[in-house]
């Protein structure tokens, strides 16, 4: 867990016209870790996430990707740190022109791998994108429009979008958002899943502090092809999930689940979830 | 007032700007060949319906009108000449681009716009791909190639629309006078503007109908918001620049 971190923000500020969405916010991550955040609707969350690749553009301080400043860089030459990002966006931002399938397929096709060997054939890549269809339980959708899916399978293809090309940092807006609790545990497993199988570092926005636990508390297991809990569990697994929390901007908690527990800050407090 | 100038001016440049790259982009890899077909086909064979129909009625329309007025001053046999002038130079390119504003301005603006709002163009910018490669440029190539084409068949709808007027209807001149009148009016200098006007056009409503899509913000009501204020301002630059290149015209044939 040690070396150069993933992602990193420094002071970063940013304002669109009137409003700060995001206020000398600093954290990092290395890989394999996950950040988990919280906020209120317009506490800079999604704003948050879109800094990180450079979708929209600082005001003061700095974010480095994968070891390098992207704050002033140029959109074009942010393309091949992004080709090693995967982003799930709220409401899954598939291409309502494409299917399925195709949409699953763009990244690939789109990728520049810095390697060079650029494109493999046809029926490999369908394979690829059948198989990560399969991986988050989509594959009978190839076909299909994306208009005419549910939000939760058109966010599931959105995550199957994210990871096809394995990218190792993966950002995860509100992936459970307006969900029943049975999809929304469905696409926990599939970040968890993701997480343990790649070893690929997240951050995950979410209003589920239950999303939060999930990813503290289990871990996917691949011989059982399921999560399983972490408890009493010795693993260098643990304490790997870190929690943030956001409000106007800025960022007014950072630390464990158990912390972020004992917490006596009312506003942190109200993302905890109560026991009934 | 002032701040309302300094958003115009701001907007302003964002147009420009984005209308650079977007010409830029012409000259650029990688160029989505099939978006540039899809979009002509949509923007160019989809138009043909109501060009056919509204430039067969405005040229109609104006030999009625010519007809009536000529008839007063003894000139009856001159309305395939004035019918030609009228449309080739003006009306033609002037409806043609309204209409083809108001189908597809408002289409870019929309579909564009829903694109924004539901992150479609973020995902795109974050899988590494170029909006305005790949949404824009293919857009003013298509409307740019295709709006010329849709005038002249507009134009050439109309004077058959005119020639019914005045032939079978009124029998104000006969069959071969009308069409070599017709022919023999237009000069080299009204085919040029009748072809440069819609290209410009083209220009303007591809440009301005993404330009309101990308810009969009705040939720559906944003689509409608773009859409309408698309067609709004490309009709407005549609007039302003028609008087524009009218004037340069003018200029250049006044001696
Ligand atoms: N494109 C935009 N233009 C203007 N204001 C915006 C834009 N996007 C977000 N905001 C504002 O920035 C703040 C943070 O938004 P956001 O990052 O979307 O918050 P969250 O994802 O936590 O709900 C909010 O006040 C929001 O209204
Ligand atoms: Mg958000």
């Amino acid at each position: 867990m040690d070396g150069q971190p993933i992602l990193e923000f420094k002071n970063a500020s940013l304002r669109y016209d009137q409003t700060w969405a995001l206020r000398d916010v600093s954290f990092s991550i290395r890989q394999g870790e996950t950040r988990v955040i919280f906020g209120e609707a317009g506490s800079g969350k999604t704003t948050l996430l879109k800094a990180a690749v450079g979708l929209v553009h600082l005001d003061g301080g700095t974010i480095s990707l994968f070891g390098e400043d992207i704050t002033a860089r140029k959109e074009s030459d942010l393309f091949p740190l992004r080709g090693r990002t995967g982003f799930l966006f709220q409401e899954g931002g598939l291409f309502d022109s494409l299917t399925v399938g195709e949409n699953v397929e763009y990244p690939i096709l789109n990728s520049q791998a810095p390697d060079g060997h650029k494109q493999t054939n046809g029926e490999q890549i369908e394979a690829k994108v059948r198989e990560t269809l399969r991986f988050v339980e989509l594959e009978q959708t190839y076909n299909q429009p994306p208009s005419a899916l549910s939000g939760g399978m058109r966010r599931r293809v959105g995550i199957a979008r994210a990871i096809v090309t394995e990218p190792p940092l993966l950002l995860y807006d509100s992936p459970t958002a307006g969900l029943d609790p049975i999809t929304a545990n469905t696409i926990m497993a599939l970040v968890a899943k993701e997480r343990d199988v790649r070893n690929s570092t997240s951050l995950i926005v979410t209003y589920r502090y239950q999303d939060g636990e999930i990813m503290d508390d289990f871990r996917y297991d691949p011989e059982q092809e399921l999560l399983v809990p972490l408890i009493g569990e010795q693993s260098p697994k643990r304490n790997r999930t870190k929690f943030i929390v956001m409000k106007d901007g800025k960022i007014v908690f950072e630390g464990t689940r158990h912390q972020m527990n004992d917490s006596k800050d009312d506003y942190v407090r109200n993302f905890i979830r109560h026991e009934e | 007032m002032v701040s309302f100038l300094k958003t115009w001016i701001g907007s302003f440049q964002e147009f420009l700007l984005l209308s650079g790259r977007a010409f830029t982009n012409l000259v650029r890899s990688p160029h989505y060949k099939d978006d540039i077909y899809l979009q002509m086909d949509i923007i160019g064979v989809g138009s043909v319906p109501v060009v056919l129909l509204t430039g067969f009625f405005t040229g109609g329309i104006l030999a009625l009108q010519m007809a009536r007025a000529l008839n007063t001053y003894g000139a009856s046999s001159q309305v395939g000449a004035i019918v030609a002038i009228t449309l080739v130079r003006e009306l033609g390119p002037v409806l043609t681009a309204i209409l083809v504003a108001g189908r597809n301005a408002s289409g870019m603006a929309s579909e564009l716009g829903s694109m924004k709002v539901t992150e479609q163009i973020d995902a795109m910018r974050a899988l590494a791909t170029d909006p305005v490669q790949k949404l824009v440029t293919p857009r003013l190539i298509a409307t740019a190639v295709m709006l010329p084409l849709l005038t002249a068949i507009s134009d050439t709808i109309g004077l058959f629309g005119a020639y019914l007027v005045s032939t079978p209807l009124l029998h104000i001149i006969s069959s071969s006078q009308y069409w070599s009148t017709s022919w023999q009016a237009l000069q080299l200098n009204d085919v040029a503007q009748g072809l440069i006007k819609p290209f410009v056009f083209g220009i303007i409503i591809a440009l301005i109908g993404c330009f309101y899509g990308i810009q969009t913000s705040g939720g559906t009501q944003g689509v409608g918001r773009a859409t309408t204020s698309a067609v709004v301002s490309a009709s407005i630059w549609i007039i302003a620049v028609t008087f524009v290149i009218d004037k340069i015209f003018v200029a250049m044939y006044s001696y």
